[in-house]
């Protein structure tokens, strides 16, 4: 028993010096260009298996699209990325050293991982600018926020923001008002204020209309490179437009991975999607 | 590319504090704000002592102490706008906080009666009366103004932490949390209405003499009392349109819409709900010492449920998440009882069950939303 702990430990060590670099303890580190490892991830409900030895690797800047039937397991898959569902086994990574399945929600969130749900949840009484101003990674203690004030550069930050997510022009609208494809655009800026590295959405362009759903595709791709963003989508005009890498999911574990095309003409992907 | 074309708001810079409390009123609010300051300092001073009795100009004594009291009601419906209005929960325990203030200011004023009382004796009447030979722990350091200042702010906070810290962070919710301020009010008063509590039973404090060392019935006394309620009732309401206006208060209205995004952007919701919560125990136990010397009385009476309900339809009546519709409900409701009162004694209650009813299915934004739809209506016309 103890030798093997004595192996293990001199394992470590001898890799730690290995590296070229010193890390703080929680700190991202992405020296090997992955932002994001999922290892035989496996997870069941009541023995139905949700997730079944799921392998994924997501590079950094990577724009990634998720697609598979209905109860392929792509939301519990963010799940476990997010830590709101433990798995039954297997190991999540992001970056090289921070275990996931070891941290909590907020833990993860602070860490880096920005997740943006199905439906959109904005405050709705608050204005566009206001929601911003509140998702911003500043200190969100009780005195911090009576005494806050908002300095220029983070003034500058939510306009341009704003700018990004088109909402400029509804700054000041209460967020009630907008449409439906702009509370998801203005929920996705949320999101960016938090600066995460990675982000995952699910399903984002539900419910928009095609003029919306591509230009929630142009934001995507101009966002990528700055962020990795793990996209979830059922939508195959949008995840073309995305252009980017095509993973499919099916009954828990990767069926096919590869440019849409490739994927498109696999024939397992089309007997999936075809039918049986 | 700059955001010098956003019409939202301008970031900062260093603006002296002056300016920045200057902003947080419009203007129409700030002259009204002076109007009514120049009013209860100036003119109902000047209009009771000075102008005599016959003079059809003269305040009498009963509007004075009428209106004073309504004000410290105004300053609790305030407090409560706070907590229902802008942070999403109704409390029905309010009239706990504003006895616990009251009784705590009623102590000094007991103390201040001396040997006047009808026993001649140190001891408040009530505790000769229960033959009792010293002072209650509790009661020691209340003949201290300072010490018994400090108490009108430390009791109500201290209860409304320790309670809303255990039912925030259980998550109690909704009505949940309406029904338990309701307990706890009720289970005070029953408690309150015990002797042997030190706390006067069922008559309370009463017969008061003095205050500071004046007269407490002088209309000297009166009129400083009445000016004092009214600055505090201003200071209120410029304190609470900073802090509604401040990302505390952006943060608040956001937990009151969507709690558990609130949480997923990062904040923990306890320390802004508890933070809301205190304060507006703190109001209520100011407005309870306020009221206790002018109206001449406290006794377990404020801490009945339907008082606390009674708190919560003044706000509803003005109109919630507006600060001054409070102020305008707890006026209206108030007027309209004590003219009740008089002429109607039996209907008063029907007739304030039938308010709530209207308010609540005609007028969802009280007072204050009807008189925005009609200059509204009055604007698409014109
Ligand atoms: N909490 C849960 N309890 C039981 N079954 C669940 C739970 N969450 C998901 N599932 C099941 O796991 C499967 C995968 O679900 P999900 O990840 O939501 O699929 P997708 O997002 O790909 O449509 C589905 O069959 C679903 O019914
Ligand atoms: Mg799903």
């Amino acid at each position: 028993m103890n030798t093997l702990v004595e192996e293990r430990k001199q394992e470590w060590e001898g890799e730690t010096q290995g590296l070229a670099h010193m890390l703080k303890p929680g700190e991202l580190d992405l020296s090997h260009g992955v932002i994001l490892y999922l290892e035989d991830i496996s997870v069941s409900f009541d023995g139905f298996k949700a997730l079944n030895k799921l392998n994924l690797a997501i590079n950094t800047g990577e724009l990634r699209c998720i697609i598979g039937p209905n109860g392929a397991g792509k939301t519990t898959m963010m799940d476990v990325i997010t830590g709101k569902t433990r798995p039954d086994s297997g190991t999540a990574f992001f970056g090289q050293t921070l275990d996931l399945t070891r941290m909590s929600e907020p833990q993860i969130a602070h860490a880096g991982i920005g997740r943006k749900f199905q439906k959109p949840t904005v405050f709705e009484q608050l204005s566009a600018f206001e929601n911003l101003e509140l998702a911003m990674k500043t200190d969100k203690g009780v005195w911090a926020s009576l005494l806050a004030r908002l300095s220029r550069e983070q003034g500058d930050k939510i306009a341009a923001t704003l700018e990004r997510i088109r909402l400029d022009k509804e700054a000041d609208r209460p967020a009630g008002l907008l449409s439906h494809g702009q509370k998801q655009w203005l929920e996705i800026g949320m999101l960016l204020m938090q600066e995460p590295r990675l982000l995952l959405l699910d399903e984002p362009v539900a419910g928009m209309t095609d003029d919306e759903t591509m230009r929630t595709a142009e934001l995507f791709v101009s966002l990528a490179g700055q962020h990795s963003l793990v996209v979830v989508e059922h939508d195959m005009a949008f995840v073309e437009a995305l252009g980017g890498k095509v993973t499919v999911l099916c009954e828990g574990s990767v069926l096919a991975e590869g440019d849409l095309a490739t994927v498109q003409a696999d024939p397992r992907v089309i007997e999936v999607y075809l039918g049986r | 590319m700059s955001s010098a074309t956003l019409s939202a708001p301008a970031p900062a810079g260093r603006v002296p504090v002056t300016l920045r409390l200057a902003s947080c009123l419009e203007r129409k609010a700030w002259i009204s704000l002076g109007v009514f300051l120049a009013l209860s300092l100036v003119a109902v001073p000047v209009l009771h002592l000075l102008v005599p009795p016959e003079s059809a100009f003269h305040v009498s004594a009963y509007a004075i102490t009428l209106i004073g009291k309504i004000m410290c009601y105004a300053l609790v419906a305030v407090a409560m706008d706070l907590i229902w209005g802008y942070g999403g929960i109704l409390s029905l325990g309010h009239g706990l906080f504003f006895a616990l203030g009251g009784y705590a200011f009623g102590m000094y004023l007991m103390r201040g009666i001396g040997r006047d009382g009808s026993y001649g004796s140190d001891l408040p009447d009530f505790m000769v009366f229960l033959d009792w030979k010293e002072l209650p722990w509790f009661w020691l350091g209340t003949d201290s103004f300072g010490w018994v200042a400090l108490l009108v702010l430390a009791v109500p906070a201290l209860v409304a932490f320790v309670f809303g810290y255990f039912a925030f962070r259980s998550r109690i919710k909704g009505v949940y949390f309406s029904i338990i301020t309701q307990a706890l009010t009720y289970a005070a008063m029953l408690l309150f209405f015990r002797n042997e509590t030190g706390f006067g039973g069922n008559n309370g404090f009463t017969d008061f003499k003095r205050i500071l060392g004046y007269d407490i019935t002088a209309p000297a006394t009166r009129v400083v009392l009445f000016g004092l309620t009214a600055l505090v009732l201003a200071a209120t309401l410029v304190g609470s349109a900073w802090l509604v206006k401040s990302k505390f208060g952006r943060v608040l209205a956001a937990i009151r819409d969507a709690e558990s995004r609130v949480m997923f952007i990062g904040y923990n919701p306890l320390g802004y709900k508890l933070a809301i919560w205190v304060l507006s125990a703190v109001l209520c136990g100011i407005a309870g010492a306020l009221y206790v010397p002018q109206v001449g009385i406290i006794n377990p009476g404020e801490m009945s449920p339907a008082n606390s309900i009674e708190i919560a339809i003044w706000v509803a009546v003005g109109g919630r998440a507006s600060l001054i519709g409070p102020v305008i409900g707890a006026f209206t409701v108030n007027l309209a009882k004590s003219w009740f009162t008089v002429s109607f004694p039996e209907y008063w209650l029907f007739f304030l069950g039938l308010l709530f009813i209207v308010v609540t299915l005609y007028l969802p934004q009280g007072l204050v939303g009807l008189w925005k739809q009609l200059l509204a209506r009055k604007g698409g016309t014109a």
